[in-house]
């Protein structure tokens, strides 16, 4: 990928950006996220396979605000976050630069996010086979059998929140089940306690998620919570053509009431 | 100590032997790409492959959520009914890793130093620990840069150490290590001389701990603590999974005037974990959580409570979704120029 380490070098040089949010590769040859900031240490930037993780969940943080303007290396999940965070207002296209990497692994520049958006509205929306067969499994499922699959998995959840910390569109400064006075959602990691956070989470992303699995590769005990959200976009696009992160005006699903439409429980 | 010999093929006749003694029996079970402690109903169900369990044995003695007592408005004030530590159930581990087991010291110090803790006490002394010596180790081991070996019998009552032959030396190392083992004391035969160490796994030893905690006071206000947490998410994996970890938060459900009070875990990487109710917080970037999680383990614990937060497990780094790697920033901790 040497042309993405000479744009990163010319943008560090030009002091167009502070930062390069990017990914380099450990001392033990892990991938992690990298934050150069020096034009002279771009070469430790890599970018291959292995790189997965959804880099935008940076983009909101404080600490990383603090460095400067950033430009960051992007996978199309990345590339659909921000696209999703600026239909939010979280985001404008001058507090980012965009070094998009196209599946077949081309550096895209864009000179707004209005290209951007039109890139991305060119790459189809695609599930891993192994996701999709865990869908399909869920779906086939009875509702008994659905719930018991959900509550054996989200027992075992301890609460460590990194699902929500790796989440791009968790980005909330004070999230609901932080608020313990009244108390919305049971803060101990009890069967009913995980179940409603988690069953909250996917409810708060319906609409929004941009199916990047982040949430459920962070997840230390690998339960698959990724499947709660991806299941729940393929349901809002089917019943209301929305597709996260592929448009800049967006309007969430399940949080705009319009006249017409064909629920009737709120009028 | 008593040394004896357990054939491979009777350790499931022995496990099988506890289980019907009425114990619960709690044993590492692969679920997906990991392996973790779970309840074991069949000792089937157990597995042997595996470097490091997802989860350490902390939850036994201190569970992610317990209720601490009840409590009820009556016409005559409120009514606290407290913990019935007698119904808490007696349970015996099987195949702990020596280093969870010798955390079970810091988390013991944490919870009876100046106060001691009931339920954790109650749960602990009802816990019978079986030990498994490392025979592998991996690239996130670090055991014995923190005073440990993968042999190491701190902690454990009956520690196992599998031979070539797949049989395995039983070191019986308390009194509720020998109860455990005169279940079935016809399972055990007398130990061989065999060389422990022959068969253990090797750690590389990375650094002196001594060193780190006598360094990091001088540390505090150092640029360092910025620059390796800059990638840290803030979410609470590395706690959770940390044996020795034991910052929990009180939380009451129910009701005003009947419910329940439970102690849940909680973290010192969460932005709100420090947030003050005038809105202050003192730890109000994740450097200084960061910071803070590496202070607690490595100078505050050994000055205070003479036992360090750490073990060596190494379930921090191999849990962290970012690749947060403890060791490494230890180590660049101690090459750093001051």
């Amino acid at each position: 990928m040497e042309e993405l380490k000479t744009k990163a070098r010319e943008l560090l040089a030009n002091k167009e950006v502070q930062v390069v949010i990017g990914y380099t590769e450990s001392p033990l040859q892990k991938i992690r996220p990298a934050f150069i900031q020096d034009p002279t240490k771009v070469d430790t930037l890599i970018y291959d396979e292995r790189c997965k993780q959804n880099l935008a969940v940076y983009l909101l943080r404080r600490e990383i605000k603090k460095l400067g303007k950033p430009a960051i290396v992007a996978t199309v999940s990345v590339m659909r976050s921000i696209i999703q965070l600026a239909s939010e207002l979280q985001i404008t296209e001058k507090d980012v630069v965009v070094l998009g990497i196209s599946p077949d692994k081309k550096l895209l520049t864009f000179n707004d996010f209005a290209s951007l958006e039109k890139y991305i509205k060119s790459i189809p929306l695609k599930t891993d086979a192994k996701e999709k067969e865990m869908i399909e499994k869920l779906n086939k499922m009875t509702l008994e059998e659905r719930w018991a699959f959900w509550t054996k998995e989200l027992s075992r959840c301890f609460k460590c929140y990194a699902c929500r910390a790796a989440c791009p569109m968790c980005y909330c400064t004070k999230c609901t089940v932080e608020c313990n006075q009244p108390q919305w959602i049971p803060v101990g990691a009890h069967e009913l306690g995980n179940l409603e956070w988690h069953v909250m989470r996917a409810m708060h992303l319906a609409g929004r998620c941009v199916n990047c699995h982040e949430c459920g590769r962070a997840c230390p005990l690998e339960i698959p919570i990724h499947l709660l959200t991806q299941k729940l976009s393929e349901d809002i696009a089917q019943e209301f053509g929305l597709k996260a992160g592929t448009s800049l005006t967006n309007e969430y699903a399940l949080s705009m009431f319009k006249p017409e439409d064909k629920e009737n429980f709120i009028k | 100590m008593e040394k004896k010999l357990l054939q491979k093929q009777l350790s499931s006749t022995w496990l099988k032997k506890i289980q019907d003694s009425g114990t619960l029996l709690f044993g590492p079970k692969r679920r997906g790409n990991q392996c973790d402690f779970d309840r074991i109903s069949d000792v089937a169900e157990i597995t042997q492959d595996y470097i490091q369990t997802a989860q350490s044995v902390k939850f036994l003695a201190f569970p992610k959520v317990e209720e601490l007592f009840r409590f009820r408005q009556t016409s005559s004030g409120m009514k606290i009914q407290d913990r019935d530590l007698a119904s808490l159930p007696a349970v015996v581990v099987f195949g702990v890793r020596p280093c969870d087991a010798s955390a079970m010291a810091s988390l013991t110090s944490i919870f009876t130093t100046d106060y001691e803790d009931s339920q954790f006490k109650t749960r602990l002394e009802k816990m019978t620990v079986i030990g498994m010596s490392c025979g592998k180790s991996d690239e996130y081991c670090f055991c014995t840069s923190i005073g440990g070996n993968p042999g190491n019998t701190a902690g454990s009552d009956v520690l196992l150490t599998k031979l070539d032959s797949g049989d395995y030396l039983v070191e019986i190392l308390t009194e509720k290590g020998q109860k455990v083992v005169s279940l079935a004391q016809e399972c055990f035969a007398p130990a061989p001389e065999i060389k422990k160490e022959d068969h253990l796994a090797p750690v590389k030893k990375y650094f002196a701990v001594e060193e780190l905690t006598q360094k990091l006071p001088q540390t505090f206000y150092n640029n360092l603590w910025a620059e390796h947490s800059l990638r840290c998410l803030g979410c609470g994996a590395c706690a959770y999974v940390c044996p020795t970890c034991a910052c929990f938060t009180i939380e009451d459900e129910g009701t005003q005037e009947d419910g329940t009070r439970l102690r849940c875990w909680d973290s010192c990487g969460f932005a709100q974990f420090t947030l003050h109710t005038s809105g202050h917080n003192p730890r109000e970037v994740q450097s200084q959580r960061w910071r803070q999680r590496i202070m607690h383990k490595f100078s505050y614990m050994p000055d205070r409570l003479k036992v360090l937060g750490c073990c060596g497990c190494g379930r921090c780094s191999r849990s962290c979704p970012v690749d947060m790697n403890l060791m490494e920033h230890l180590t660049a901790i101690l090459e750093a120029k001051l």
